[in-house]
């Protein structure tokens, strides 16, 4: 269980920093860090299984497998950002089904065009041609060009994150206000698409790629190469999230979520923090959208409403908010018991998912995560007696921090 | 001006519906900073017993007049079942009321598939109810009539719960002060299940009008909820008075847009309205000051 020792650098991640830059600035010895050699082995655990899942599924499973696991990946991508903006920043953020489909919107419309580019300069998305759609739509016209789908990818939902949050946020709309807006965004997202027969597919969707930046889709060997990519954005997505909970930044938005007034008054501006966090959380779940169309083969508007949005909180709830890689293993897992238990008992599953969601929420809201901590400080408790043990207590001043967090 | 008026008079008859959806939520959302996101699978409960009603007296007019209390009372009992399981764990993590009672809302939607089908089952709609009235060349179905008398009737009857009965003020009282209303003998947990009961009771009163208007499936819940949050939202927590308001006033502007663009640009256009609107009032139409809930 090398899991457990990650959320020693979790919910309360600026915990031992802060510790350890204050003892400092008291001349003390760097205070007691003893999660340091135990956070090394878990990250040199999380290593070996960020690299047996790049390297070894391909060489072991077939091209149905890399694809499901490619899956999994994106939407991992995705709970990386909820962890951040929710799990670091407090924002409960249902509304990345709206990130996640202009990421996969904006995709898939360049594969499209580029896969029609093949059949004559002219030549339209066969679904426009079926829907009798005589022209190219004036907002496909810039994903002709790969460079700008690319920035598209990162931009649009910055753009759209960074207005809405920030006018959010700079008005103090928070909480639940905050995440009923989401809610509302996703679900007009949604409902937007679905309108957009001839133009976005409608609730068809788009679908029929044949090639993703000049590789044929068909090729088993390309399939790998866009799972490896996945699994590198995924990887990347996590050193930044560690960056930034190490980063000033990272204590920043974690003093935030906690005492949001306080932060204020020392001088900072809580709405560009929080602003930050969430668009930081919508650029991923846009990339996880992006890297989900060419894995996946086709995106509609079933994969973004607000049960799919719901769906992203959950793995991230399971696997523990607050932590490096509860979000990322939780995604992993959820996603993957829902496409073998949704196999099996097609009803089963929505029972599961709701008890699942019920008894993490009451019981456990520090998520799987936080299983670790507390299993340790039961230990200590009962076989230390009176001592404290000085290993954790300085450096873990807020217990189950989280749920607390999610009060503001 | 033909138009106009009857995209008005189709703005009131959404507005009705929205009200009717909202006063429930407006109730727990607003009072006890719960934010119950079963609130639609509650509404769903009420359409379905219906249906059920309805299957058991076959005479549609007769159903539907029995159909009001008894979807009040099962969708009432299921939001206290829930109340006393989950919700009272959670009263102090408004957000995890939220994807807790989420859960709660998957299975509920389960339950109805395994139980009455995945396909969507349709309600008689009364012959008194039947037909349609000319109002200054609009037409209005009766049944949209009836939903606005319904919605009308049901906010009366909150409105004066809340400020002549007896428990409508303890509830109040347990609202602004919880400690000073425990110290006066009130039992607040009891005024939470009270409150509980009365929002999930109006849920199944809405799920009653919704069958009216289209067939009832397992998802019905879905399609109302995100609106009526947002009618909670503008018109400001825990008033009635702001849920009336922002209803009507969102139903119109959702017509009026849905007349000069598209129905799908319409609920895009509502939304950044409401986020417009809290520029200006971050705290909705009328803020009562309560429990802090953000």
């Amino acid at each position: 269980m090398s899991l457990t020792s990650t959320e020693r650098g979790d919910p309360s991640a600026a915990g031992p920093d802060e510790a350890r830059v204050g003892d400092a600035g008291r001349g003390r010895p760097a205070g007691p860090v003893a999660g340091v050699p135990r956070r090394g082995l878990a990250y040199g655990g999380m290593a070996v299984l960020a690299i047996a899942l790049m390297v070894l599924v391909p060489m072991f499973f077939g091209t149905f497998q890399v694809n499901q696991i490619g899956r999994f990946v994106c939407l991992a991508i995705v709970a990386v950002g909820i962890g951040l903006a929710w799990g670091r920043g407090g924002m409960l953020t249902m509304g990345q089904g709206a990130f996640f489909g202009i990421g996969a919107y904006v995709m898939a419309m360049h594969m499209l065009l580029s896969d029609a580019a093949l059949r004559g300069p002219d030549a339209l998305p066969s679904f426009m041609v079926l829907s009798g759609n005589g022209e190219l739509p004036w907002f496909w016209e810039p994903f002709r060009s790969g460079t700008v789908t690319v920035l598209a990818i990162v931009l649009l939902p910055a753009l759209v994150a960074g207005l809405l949050g920030f006018s959010l946020f700079k008005r103090k709309v928070k909480g639940a206000y905050f995440a009923i807006l989401n809610q509302a965004l996703v679900a007009a997202v949604a409902v937007l698409l679905i309108g957009q027969q001839d133009t976005l597919g409608g609730s068809n969707g788009l679908s029929g790629f044949q090639s993703f930046f000049g590789l044929s889709l068909a090729d088993p060997l390309n399939q790998q190469f866009i799972y490896l990519l996945a699994c590198g954005v995924l990887v990347a997505m996590v050193a930044l999230a560690y960056w930034t909970m190490r980063s000033r930044f990272g204590e920043l938005l974690v003093a935030t979520r906690d005492g949001e007034e306080r932060v204020r008054f020392l001088g900072y501006d809580p709405a560009g923090v929080k602003t930050i966090a969430y668009v930081a959380a919508a650029m991923m779940a846009s990339v996880g959208g992006a890297l989900f169309v060419p894995i996946v083969g086709i995106i509609s508007p079933t994969s973004i409403g607000v049960a799919p949005s719901i769906a992203f909180v959950i793995g991230v709830a399971v696997g523990g908010r607050g932590s490096l890689f509860g979000p990322v293993l939780g995604a992993l897992a959820v996603a993957w018991a829902e496409s073998s238990l949704a196999q099996a008992f097609p009803s089963g599953w929505s029972y599961f998912q709701g008890l699942l969601l019920i008894l993490v929420i009451v019981l456990l809201p520090g998520g799987v995560a936080s299983l670790g901590q507390r299993f340790r400080r039961h230990r200590a408790d009962s076989g230390k007696g009176s001592t404290p043990d000085p290993g954790t207590d300085p450096a873990e001043p807020a217990h189950v921090p989280a749920p607390k967090g999610t009060l503001t | 001006m033909d138009i106009l008026i009857s995209q008005l008079v189709a703005g009131v008859s959404i507005g009705s519906v929205l009200l009717l959806v909202a006063v429930g939520l407006s109730l727990t959302f607003g009072q006890m900073g719960v934010i119950n996101m079963a609130h639609g699978e509650f509404i769903m409960v009420g359409a379905y017993t219906t249906y059920v009603v309805q299957r058991i007296l076959v005479d549609a007019g007769l159903s539907l007049l029995f159909a009001i209390p008894a979807a009040f009372v099962v969708a009432g009992a299921l939001g206290l079942i829930i109340e006393q399981f989950l919700i009272r764990h959670l009263y102090r993590r408004p957000l995890d009321t939220l994807l807790a009672t989420f859960g709660v809302g998957l299975v509920l939607q389960q339950v109805a598939r395994d139980v009455f089908g995945a396909q969507a089952v349709d309600v008689a709609v009364p012959g008194w109810l039947q037909g349609n009235l000319q109002v200054f060349g609009a037409v209005v179905p009766y049944s949209r009539l009836f939903i606005l008398v319904l919605s009308i009737a049901v906010v009366g009857a909150v409105v004066l719960f809340m400020a002549k009965s007896p428990a409508g003020r303890q509830i109040r009282a347990t609202v602004l002060n919880r400690d000073l209303a425990e110290t006066s003998g009130i039992s607040s947990r009891r005024m939470d299940r009270m409150t509980f009961f009365l929002g999930s009771g109006l849920a199944g009163v809405a799920g009653v009008a919704v069958t009216l208007i289209g067939s009832t499936g397992p998802t019905i819940g879905t399609s109302y909820i995100v609106d009526a949050f947002l009618v909670v939202v503008a018109g400001g927590i825990g008033k009635i008075k702001g849920a009336v308001i922002a209803a009507f006033t969102l139903g119109v502007l959702q017509a009026l847009i849905e007349y000069s663009t598209s129905a799908s640009l319409a609920k895009f256009f509502v939304l950044v309205i409401v986020v417009a609107f809290l520029q200006l009032r971050p705290q909705g139409l009328f803020a009562v000051k309560t429990r802090s809930l953000a």
